[in-house]
């Protein structure tokens, strides 16, 4: 398998801070890799980088086997960018947004290429409708439409689906699948779980600082951590007592029961147990989830950074 | 390098959005309109019926019969008289009248004795370009009033040129302009104006909106986004010139001397120059605002240093310098030369030189400036 994606000590700086440090990431051909990590932690900065939207401070690597600081136009040619804010043009209706990107893209048979697209995406109706005039999610389907029309072999998607419907989200989806199943290389950022579910792989990114990557459950592995779920027994303040057990790193309502989940199995069990004798609940293992890993490494990532602070 | 397709699309892609953006299409018809209105009619035209105020301390025949002429000359209209001179100062000051005629004692009895007094007119010359054929028509008036004023038993006096002194009190006397001089100045000048802030705006605005994040990820090449940008500001120029040439042709006569192809070869410089000038601005402006500040930025030395407001000859040697290095003056020069005087390409070449020079090294600054990054 070829990398699509190989680059290594990616850095970049915004007036002497480093925004991404030192990011290694390799993501093969046809694979979709899950960019994931909290609010200003380097995603959108990273994905530009890699499609030549800012100059690389540090470090070195390939895309589509192009070098990202020198050959950013062979790139740009055969990849495709959906911002994380719409950026296509508003004042223009949603044919004429495509037809530009089909023009600059020199695609044969553009006027085919972009009904195909409309078509594909149940824009239809609204091909005549200014982009500025669409609804969000409206927007979201145009923008990867825009991304998608050269059928680029990079795909570089900035949390597509934010603000998007279910099954809209779902016939997302199921479209990347089909454009990896064709080898297309997708990565794409996001802060929801089920889509991190959804990857072949997930990167982890803190503070600009890549901290864990592979499957979900290789993931949600490395991290060591237990769960459990415990069942409320009418205590009503159960969230709040839970988390201030030792042992609990997290707790999260799930109706009225909760899903606690902590770094030391041991003593979770011993916590817990502590619990059921003195209110009555009950509580059973449970596997982690995804969300628990996050949460983790999000704590232990600012525990670090305010050491390195310090 | 370049491919035409993908500068066919950017041009396109403008086209598009000129068209939907209504307020800046108002203004590529409008600036030209309301200059022509403004520069051609209300500033230019020859302003009759001006207030004047009368200080008359002789009530003689004399100071009578000149400002009986000036009243009849349609440019004087007397609004006012007065008995002090703070009357006059203040009128002067708070602009109520444009002129003040002041006829001192004995001023009638002094004329006939032949010693020649002074008749004082002040005027208001905040706005030179208005007073001036007023002023110049009471020169030749004067003369014939106090003459038949003096008709009969003075009549040895009219052998004299005049039997008083005309002391006319102006700061400003500029060169006799017209609105043959103006109409075609303002053909650069309404260029100037709007193809710096057009271009400015063009790319600022893809910046302010966000959209340059995805043109940027497009396979553009810088000079092909810059082109595209131009090519249809050029277009709307020219449809912005032959607006203003019907106006000079139909609406004030201006005379049409030369070749009106050397005319548009030039244009086409110097609409470039400009479009490169604003596209430098753009790379530097980090909103749509700052690109219109400094569209005025550059387009006020321009109005102003140019020989388009003031006589160029009339400057101090440091504005001459500066306005020598604007486009505008050298596209002035051009016009009025080609117009007015039928100059051909030999007589126009220096000054299209330095305009292209100007292209030049704007193009190359603006070439150089533009990022194909974010950062
Ligand atoms: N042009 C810029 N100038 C200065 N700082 C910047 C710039 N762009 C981004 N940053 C900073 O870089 C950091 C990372 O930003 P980035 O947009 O990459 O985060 P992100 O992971 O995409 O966040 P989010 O999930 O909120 O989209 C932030 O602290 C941000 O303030
Ligand atoms: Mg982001």
């Amino acid at each position: 398998m070829t990398a699509a994606i190989a680059v290594r000590g990616l850095t970049k700086r915004f007036s002497g801070r480093a925004v991404v440090d030192g990011v290694d990431l390799t993501v093969g051909e046809g694979r979709i890799m899950g960019f994931l990590g909290p609010n200003g932690s380097g995603k959108t900065t990273t994905i530009r980088m890699l499609c030549g939207l800012l100059t690389v401070d540090a470090g070195e690597g390939t895309c589509l086997g192009l070098d990202i600081r020198r050959e950013a136009a062979a790139i740009k040619r055969q990849a495709g960018y959906m911002t994380q804010r719409f950026s296509l043009y508003e004042d223009m209706t949603v044919a004429e947004n495509l037809d530009f990107v089909a023009r600059v893209h020199g695609i044969p048979g553009r006027r085919a290429r972009v009904d195909e697209a409309v078509a594909r995406l149940g824009l239809g109706d609204r091909r005549g409708q200014l982009a500025g005039s669409l609804s969000g999610g409206w927007k979201q389907r145009l923008a990867l439409a825009a991304a998608i029309l050269h059928r680029p072999r990079l795909l570089l998607l900035d949390e597509p689906t934010a603000g998007v419907d279910p099954k809209a989200r779902r016939e997302f989806w199921d479209r990347i699948h089909g454009f990896a199943a064709e080898g297309m290389t997708v990565l794409v950022s996001t802060h929801y779980m089920d889509e991190a579910e959804r990857c072949h792989a997930i990167a982890y990114i803190a503070y600009g600082r890549l901290l864990t990557h592979g499957t979900v459950a290789e993931v949600v592995a490395a991290t060591g951590l237990a769960a459990a779920v415990v069942t409320g027994g009418g205590e009503p303040r159960l969230i709040a007592r839970l988390k201030a057990l030792p042992g609990v790193e997290t707790a999260t309502a799930m109706g009225a029961d909760a899903h606690v989940a902590g770094g030391d199995a041991a003593a979770l069990a011993a916590a817990l147990d502590g619990l059921a004798r003195e209110t009555g609940a009950a509580w059973r293992p449970e596997a982690p989830n995804l969300e628990d890993a996050f949460i983790h490494l999000m704590a232990q990532s600012r525990d670090n950074f305010a050491a390195g602070e310090a | 390098m370049l491919s035409l397709a993908r500068l066919a699309a950017m041009i396109f892609k403008e086209f598009v959005q000129i068209r939907r953006d209504r307020p800046t299409f108002g203004m590529i018809v409008g600036i030209p309109l309301l200059q022509l209105l403004l520069f051609g009619f209300a500033i230019n035209s020859d302003p009759k019926h001006l207030p004047t105020g009368v200080l008359d301390a002789d009530h003689g025949p004399v100071g009578r019969a000149v400002v009986a002429a000036m009243r009849a000359s349609g440019y004087f209209e007397v609004v006012a008289d007065f008995v002090s001179e703070a009357e006059v100062e203040d009128a002067l000051a708070t602009g109520k009248t444009q002129f003040v005629v002041t006829v001192p004692a004995d001023f009638s009895r002094r004329v006939l004795r032949g010693e020649r007094p002074q008749l004082l007119v002040e005027a208001d010359a905040t706005d030179p370009a208005a007073a001036a054929n007023a002023l110049s028509a009471l020169e030749k008036l004067a003369d014939g009033a106090a003459a038949r004023a003096l008709a009969g038993p003075s009549a040895s006096l009219r052998r004299a040129a005049a039997p008083f002194d005309l002391v006319v009190h102006r700061r400003y006397n500029p060169e006799g302009e017209t609105a043959f001089n103006i109409v075609p100045g303002l053909m650069g000048v309404v260029l100037t104006m709007t193809m710096v802030i057009m271009t400015c705006l063009a790319v600022t605005r893809e910046r302010e909106r966000g959209t340059m994040e995805s043109l940027l990820a497009l396979p553009l090449r810088p000079v092909e986004v810059m082109l595209g940008k131009i090519v249809p500001y050029i277009l709307i120029g020219y449809v912005q010139v032959l607006f203003i040439l019907v106006a000079a042709k139909f609406l004030f006569a201006v005379p049409m001397q030369g070749s009106l192809i050397l005319l548009s070869a030039a244009t086409i410089v110097f609409i470039t120059a400009n479009l490169a000038v604003g596209f430098t601005f753009s790379t530097i402006a980090a909103n749509q605002l700052q690109a219109v500040q400094m569209g005025f930025f550059f387009f006020l030395p321009s109005i102003m240093l140019s020989g388009f407001m003031f006589p160029f000859r009339g400057m101090p040697v440091w504005a001459q310098t500066v306005g020598e290095c604007l486009p505008l003056t050298h596209f002035l020069r051009i016009v009025r030369g080609i117009l007015l005087k039928g100059s051909g390409g030999a007589e126009i070449l220096a000054d299209l030189l330095a305009i292209a020079a100007f292209l030049a090294v704007a193009g190359a600054v603006a070439l150089r400036r533009y990022r194909v990054t974010l950062d």
